[in-house]
């Protein structure tokens, strides 16, 4: 009851800014720059006009959003498998992390609407070529710290670990992954939030759904408020994805919280 | 069982290299508890670690029950002296003994079970569903005992192992290693720069030199057991050991012929 409350507290600036904005908007009366009330409205019509038995959702809101949310976990599913493999690969072989690493820091250099032409030209537009677009472009903080992570295991523990003669396989598992985890997740982390740009991206060049696909149509059919609250479910799943992975991340790493607390 | 043949080791080379171990022969028996002594930074990291197989020394041998050491045997468990680090804070006390059983042929059961009789023996049973962070400095450092005793390993290499704990748990922690000693019969190198450590825990104190490290002294401790905190140290041949050895670590010569 206490932290609700503290919680509500905290929430105070949102009214205001709402307020503020509401009042300006109505002022400037800006066809681009719809009052918040209107796209609320707007946003109500969109998601939430459909069927009682469907729990009111339309149909946009039943086909776009799934899609976006599956193409964006998609990506970051497999940017998040490919970048911890080759990350930990080349963070324990100096042999392999010669002659990968000049690769890795050409190709995270490349900017995303590059890629996308890239992309496009290789998979033609779809499911596949915007999945793999979405985990090109997030692989990279992943594979950086999961190699920096593999690369910095604690000497003592690598030597404990070949005195007591655990196998390969243990030491990866048991030694390696542990020790790099807080810097994978906090990888991880960063690449959620990059996954999400890139699935709008995506969307707004190669694609008939999806959240991107629709920010688009709305765009196109100059409905300024339909635009403005594609922006605000985008921001929404942002936050939802960011607590959902802090709130992960505090049950999987909480040896490493309270570790660095009591020493 | 243990024969060490004039062990050397250089670290690096060209003009910043260190000579770092100069030819050191040892010999130690089947249980007995030999404690190395010696200046910090003398080299006895780099002796143990060469024991251990952890270090390809430049020169020399080591056999262990009559078998070269060439990667780390797998009947040897070490104590570090930096518990916190040698410890895995990923897992709970009785994950972190019983992970290495796993080579031993042990199911899940007995895994658990043998960590469990090893947490006992160090007093520990009681913490084994906690994690290393949420324990003391000494009972973590005995958590890496009983990891080392549940391993059962034919040779236990201790560096440093008290270092870093206050002067009461280092006592404890001396028994402790005095008892287990005695329950299983194992054999024990323990390194140590404390003098007093060497005398009041080893069956022989092997005193080494500043760098290059060599062994200066190689003295039998003959003192009446069982072993006791107060007694033991208030013991003439006690307090003669130690002044003996102490003029050795500090590279004196004996002042009276007697002791030698
Ligand atoms: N990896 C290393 N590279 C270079 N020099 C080292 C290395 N490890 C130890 N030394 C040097 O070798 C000497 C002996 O080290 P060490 O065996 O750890 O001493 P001790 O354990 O007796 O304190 C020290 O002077 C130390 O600086
Ligand atoms: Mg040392």
């Amino acid at each position: 009851m206490n932290g609700l409350l503290r919680g509500a507290v905290r929430l105070w600036p949102v009214p205001v800014v709402l307020l503020l904005w509401e009042l300006l908007t109505r002022g400037i009366e800006m066809l681009s720059f719809p009052p918040p009330s209107q796209i609320a409205t707007s946003m109500y019509t969109m998601w939430l006009t459909g069927p009682a038995e469907r729990l009111w959702l339309t149909d946009a809101a039943l086909t776009n959003i799934p899609v976006s949310v599956g193409r964006l976990l998609s990506g970051w599913v497999l940017a998040g498998v490919v970048g911890i493999v080759l990350g930990v690969a080349l963070g324990r072989s100096p042999l392999l992390f010669r002659f990968i690493d000049p690769l890795v820091q050409f190709a995270r250099a490349i900017p995303p609407p590059m890629l996308l032409a890239f992309f496009m030209a290789l998979f033609s537009i779809g499911p596949r070529m915007q999945i793999s677009f979405i985990a090109f472009g997030i692989v990279w903080p992943v594979l950086i710290n999961a190699s920096e992570g593999a690369r910095q295991v604690d000497r003592q523990h690598l030597d404990t670990a070949r005195v007591f003669g655990l196998s390969g396989g243990e030491r990866l598992f048991r030694i390696i992954l542990p020790s790099a985890m807080p810097k994978i997740f906090a990888g991880l982390r960063v690449s959620l939030s990059l996954a999400l740009i890139l699935m709008v991206l995506s969307e707004l060049v190669g694609s008939t759904d999806g959240i991107g696909f629709q920010l688009l149509d709305a765009q196109r059919s100059y409905d300024f408020s339909g635009v403005w609250g594609t922006i605000v479910v985008l921001g929404v799943l942002g936050y939802v994805f960011n607590s959902a992975f802090l709130a992960a991340e505090r049950r999987v790493l909480s040896w490493h919280r309270s570790a660095k607390q009591t020493t | 069982m243990l024969e060490i043949t004039n062990l050397s080791h250089t670290y690096g080379n060209g003009p910043t290299a260190h000579n770092a171990l100069g030819g050191i022969d040892l010999k130690v028996a089947q249980g007995e508890l030999v404690c190395i002594v010696g200046p910090s930074g003398c080299g006895k990291s780099t002796l143990l670690r060469s024991i251990a197989g952890l270090l390809r020394p430049s020169g020399g041998q080591v056999t262990l029950n009559g078998a070269q050491v060439e990667q780390t045997p797998d009947n040897l468990a070490v104590v570090f002296q930096d518990y916190s680090r040698s410890l895995f804070p990923w897992m709970s006390v009785v994950d972190n003994v019983s992970l290495p059983l796993r080579r031993k042929g042990m199911d899940k059961r007995q895994r658990g079970q043998a960590a469990m009789e090893a947490l006992e023996e160090v007093g520990l049973d009681g913490a084994a569903a906690k994690y290393p962070w949420q324990l003391s400095g000494g009972m973590q450092q005995r958590v890496s005992i009983a990891r080392a005793l549940a391993y059962r390993p034919a040779l236990l290499l201790m560096d440093e192992p008290f270092g870093s704990v206050d002067a009461q748990t280092r006592e404890d922690l001396e028994d402790l290693t005095l008892r287990v000693r005695n329950l299983h019969n194992m054999t024990i190198v323990l390194i140590t720069h404390d003098i007093d450590e060497s005398v009041y825990v080893g069956d022989r104190v092997v005193v080494l030199s500043k760098a290059p490290a060599g062994i200066v002294g190689d003295l039998r401790v003959d003192l009446p057991g069982p072993r006791d905190q107060i007694t033991t140290r208030e013991h003439p041949d006690f307090v003669h050991l130690r002044a003996e050895v102490g003029r050795l670590v500090r590279g004196m010569r004996s002042p009276s012929p007697s002791a030698s």
